[in-house]
């Protein structure tokens, strides 16, 4: 499949950075904690992020590898997270 | 496909992807900046799950076909699973004890629930 976005290289190359940049901010999130939510919550929100970023790639490579990719972390880190809430749910953490 | 419905579905992409990044990193931000982990979660239920579903459609719109197809259902997992996890994620903490920010107008939840077990 040939690229539509290669059209507009420029405008794919800062999609792909702003997105690179949410996903970095996430880490620091995970990092920071401080509370297990926290981390858990940033951590779906990276792999949202990230999803994007493969979809973008996808766009500006052509290759479907990179939207199985993409699919793949859509349909499994977000529920992760969930079953993460229900595990942690009723539990004191350490803050 | 024709010209024209390409160059609409061509611009409505670019749109719905500009709008769905913005809205994501904007959650991003709001991951960092917020004061505890209630706004903090609402931000990136808000803001990234929408934001990350546009911008998947924005792609599901510019590739079409296929490609296109994956794209719109990643979108969907996304936009059903994301505030169903971020809300469950908030009860946990609730739960858990996680204290609320100081600067935080009031507690309806815990109100809430301690109305029903008056009731």
């Amino acid at each position: 499949m040939i690229a539509p976005l290669l059209d507009h290289p420029a405008l794919a190359g800062a999609a792909c950075l702003a997105l690179l940049a949410g996903c970095v901010l996430c880490l620091y999130r995970v990092a920071a904690g401080p509370s297990a939510p926290d981390r858990a919550a940033a951590v779906g929100v990276l792999g949202a992020a990230a999803a994007c970023l493969c979809a973008v790639l996808a766009l500006v490579t052509g290759l479907e590898a990179y939207m199985n990719a993409a699919l793949a972390m859509a349909a499994l880190v977000l529920p992760g997270a969930l079953a993460l809430a229900r595990h942690l749910e009723g539990r004191p953490f350490d803050e | 496909m024709s010209d024209g419905l390409r160059l609409v579905l061509g611009l409505l992409g670019w749109v719905l992807l500009a709008a769905g990044i913005a809205l994501t990193l904007l959650g991003c931000i709001g991951l960092i900046r917020m004061p505890d982990v209630y706004t903090r979660l609402g931000t990136a239920a808000k803001c990234a799950g929408l934001g990350a579903s546009l911008a998947l459609l924005g792609t599901a719109a510019l590739a079409g076909g296929a490609l296109g197809a994956k794209a719109a259902l990643a979108a969907l997992l996304l936009l059903a699973a994301g505030p169903t996890a971020l809300h469950a994620l908030a009860r946990a903490a609730h739960r858990s004890g996680v204290r609320q920010w100081e600067g935080a107008s009031g507690d309806a939840y815990l109100e809430d629930r301690s109305r029903r077990k008056e009731g």
